[in-house]
């Protein structure tokens, strides 16, 4: 393996610019719909006293999710060891603080309150995962960046495992806290149950790295860089492996609750009920988010690159699809107050069916927003400090490649 | 309630007024049963404690169906108004409804109100990131509207859907009841009564106004109180009992 090289994006071209304008752009708009949903209240938002959180917890979630995900490629190479991932080690930090950051700003603007986030800092139930996700939250930007200064600053090479051991760690922890906020909740028929924060690990894995290969593959195409096939292949197999192990989960998942009676009526809403849920959960995320881009990565159809494109593009949809299910899904389906009696009248909705949620274009530019703020902040920090290699050439990080 | 009645490290301030136990209005059912009778008022400097725990014993075969004074006279006494909001039957706030339930196995049909049940172990509580959501020694579960951040977190945790976030201004507020967007909110058992001492949630109070007496507010923890008495004379259940949240509010014949 040669000597690794790392550059900044030269950032003079038109297309980087109208790039770095688009997502402002989208940035500003997104910020409006904050301040009018707001301003207004959110009864001007298609979340309600049923579904109390909508299309921004969804985005905010994945993005959340992704980013402990991102840093995965980084984990392998200094964790494991694996010599082809260590020069992505950068991007890979760098794109999980960017994610996280995103969705952490989309999840503070949907607040009631976002006005008293100084409130959420400094006053702690240490007994709710909510307090404990803001220090995991915080706490690993703040890991991950100390990590990244290690890896890029050479007098603090030496401590770069370390730390990556310790990023490592906390990213498996915070993850383990995301699924639990739903793990832990006893009320609703489609949570409390532990197997959601392994599973939600694995999502994060699956999502995080479809976002980094898209990344990967567009960002050194746009900035004419190369890229070999032994690191794509290693990564779409690697792809293909995180697929599989969301698969699992959510079959163990869905088998748990469909042996118990209790959960039958949730069962039957999300696997064949006649809500978006199902159409989401058979043809989002099973068919189009894991089913065709296993067959793809595994197939000849792996080996062309606008195909491991597809297939990423697929797994992130899928994934959309997935937290949509969860989190919607989870409180469409009403709680049951009542068991052994059905509700005749309510005032509340106690005895509809399930409960509808349309989002209003407001909540989607809000989740939008966090994309494009994750994108331009990776963008950015790959114009102002070196995170990308100049080359990922086979013969450049393949430690093999010399041997053939 | 203002800001140092809500939170709990001022206990302090939550005095209650009002004498001896008062016991108003008592109305003779059956021998050693009465119907109704208010709660034991704590002398005025003593502050909020455990030696209370409020609760409340709702008779479902004396709960009307179609009645909703319990529900007229919450909002009336904590100034909730109606939206005319496109889905306003979804956003407005409802501290308390009326709930009609058919037992799927006789036909049986009930009418109850539903409330925030004020759980020995509330979800809502534990969950809220802040410690906003918060039980008071006395049983009663609040939301300090001062620290609470809306993050809802507490509305899925609740197994009743007893609390509202508040979608929108509110125009009118009743000073005993501080209302704010962004905010959640759900029945304050009336503390602001309760603290006075000797007083009903209007809730109770309306439902004995019109006769039907099917709500009885006191000290779960006092055995002489008129709701220990029937809790323990009479077969009562707690919504969702299998959570074991015990909660402080108990049905009669559901």
């Amino acid at each position: 393996m040669k000597k690794i090289h790392y550059q900044t994006l030269e950032g003079q071209s038109k297309g980087f610019y109208g790039l770095i304008f688009l997502l402002g752009a989208i940035i500003l708009v997104s910020l409006g719909a904050a301040y009018y949903m707001e301003h207004n209240g959110h009864w001007v938002t298609g979340m309600d006293n049923q579904i109390v959180w909508g299309l921004p917890h969804v985005f905010a979630i994945f993005l959340i999710v992704a980013a402990s995900g991102a840093l995965n490629v980084a984990s392998i190479g200094t964790v494991f060891n694996k010599a082809i991932y260590k020069p992505l080690g950068r991007l890979s930090g760098l794109l999980a603080i960017c994610l996280l950051v995103g969705g952490l700003i989309v999840l503070v603007l949907d607040l009631g309150r976002p006005d008293r986030l100084i409130v959420a800092m400094t006053k702690y139930n240490f007994k709710s995962i909510f307090a404990w996700n803001i220090i995991l939250y915080n706490g690993f930007i703040a890991l991950t960046a100390v990590y990244l200064w290690f890896m890029m600053e050479r007098k603090m090479n030496k401590y770069y495992k370390p730390a990556g051991i310790a990023a490592f760690v906390w990213r498996l922890i915070l993850t383990t806290g995301t699924g639990s906020i739903f793990g832990f909740l006893v009320a609703r028929n489609g949570y409390d149950a532990a197997i959601m924060a392994p599973m939600f690990i694995a999502m994060s894995f699956s999502f995080g790295l479809a976002i980094f290969l898209l990344l990967i593959l567009y960002g050194y195409k746009w900035a004419d860089r190369e890229v070999g096939d032994a690191l794509l292949n290693r990564l779409k197999n690697l792809l293909g492996v995180f697929i599989a192990g969301v698969l699992y989960f959510v079959i163990v998942y869905h088998l748990t609750n469909l042996y118990e009676a209790e959960h039958h009526g949730f069962e039957k809403f999300i696997l064949a009920g006649n809500s978006i849920h199902t159409p989401l959960f058979w043809i989002g995320q099973i068919l189009l988010g894991s089913l065709v881009p296993l067959a793809i990565l595994y197939s000849k159809l792996g080996r062309k690159r606008g195909m491991i494109a597809l297939a990423s593009a697929l797994v992130i949809l899928g994934g959309f699809a997935q937290i949509y299910v969860i989190v919607i899904g989870g409180q469409a389906y009403p709680l049951q107050i009542f068991p052994g009696y059905e509700v005749i009248n309510s005032s509340f909705s106690d005895g509809v069916a399930y409960h509808k949620y349309t989002p209003t274009i407001w909540e989607f530019l809000l989740g939008l927003g966090g994309v494009a703020i994750a994108l331009i902040a990776y963008v950015i920090g790959n114009r102002v400090l070196p995170f990308m290699p100049t080359s990922l050439a086979d013969e450049v990080v393949d430690p093999h490649a010399t041997a053939k | 309630m203002t800001d140092k009645n809500m939170n709990p490290d001022n206990k302090s301030r939550r005095k209650f007024l009002g004498a001896t136990a008062a016991v108003a209005g008592a109305a003779t059912i059956a021998p050693g049963v009465t119907l109704l009778s208010v709660a034991q008022a704590k002398p005025a400097d003593q502050e909020v404690s455990s030696k209370n725990r409020w609760g409340l014993l709702i008779d479902t075969s004396k709960c009307a169906t179609g009645c909703k004074d319990c529900v007229d006279a919450c909002f009336k006494e904590n100034s909730i108004t109606r939206t005319n909001h496109p889905r306003s039957e979804k956003t407005d706030a409802q501290w308390i409804r009326k709930v009609d339930l058919r037992n799927k196995a006789t036909g049986h049909v009930v009418s109850l109100p539903m409330m925030c049940q004020h759980c020995e172990h509330p979800p809502c509580a534990d969950v809220c990131p802040t410690g906003a959501s918060f039980k008071r020694a006395d049983g009663i579960v609040l939301v300090d509207k001062h620290i609470c951040i809306g993050c809802r977190y507490c509305m899925m945790a609740c197994p009743y859907k007893a609390r509202s976030f508040v979608h929108e201004e509110t125009l009118t507020q009743n000073e005993n009841a501080p209302r704010g967007k962004g905010t959640v909110e759900s029945c304050t058992l009336c503390v602001h009564r309760v603290d006075k001492g000797g007083m009903n949630p209007a809730c109770v109070d309306a439902c004995n106004a019109n006769g039907h007496k099917a709500m009885v507010f006191g000290d779960l923890k006092d055995p002489d109180s008129e709701i220990s008495k029937q809790l323990k004379q009479y077969s009562s259940v707690a919504i969702r009992a299998d959570l074991d949240l015990n909660p402080g509010v108990r049905y009669r014949g559901i």
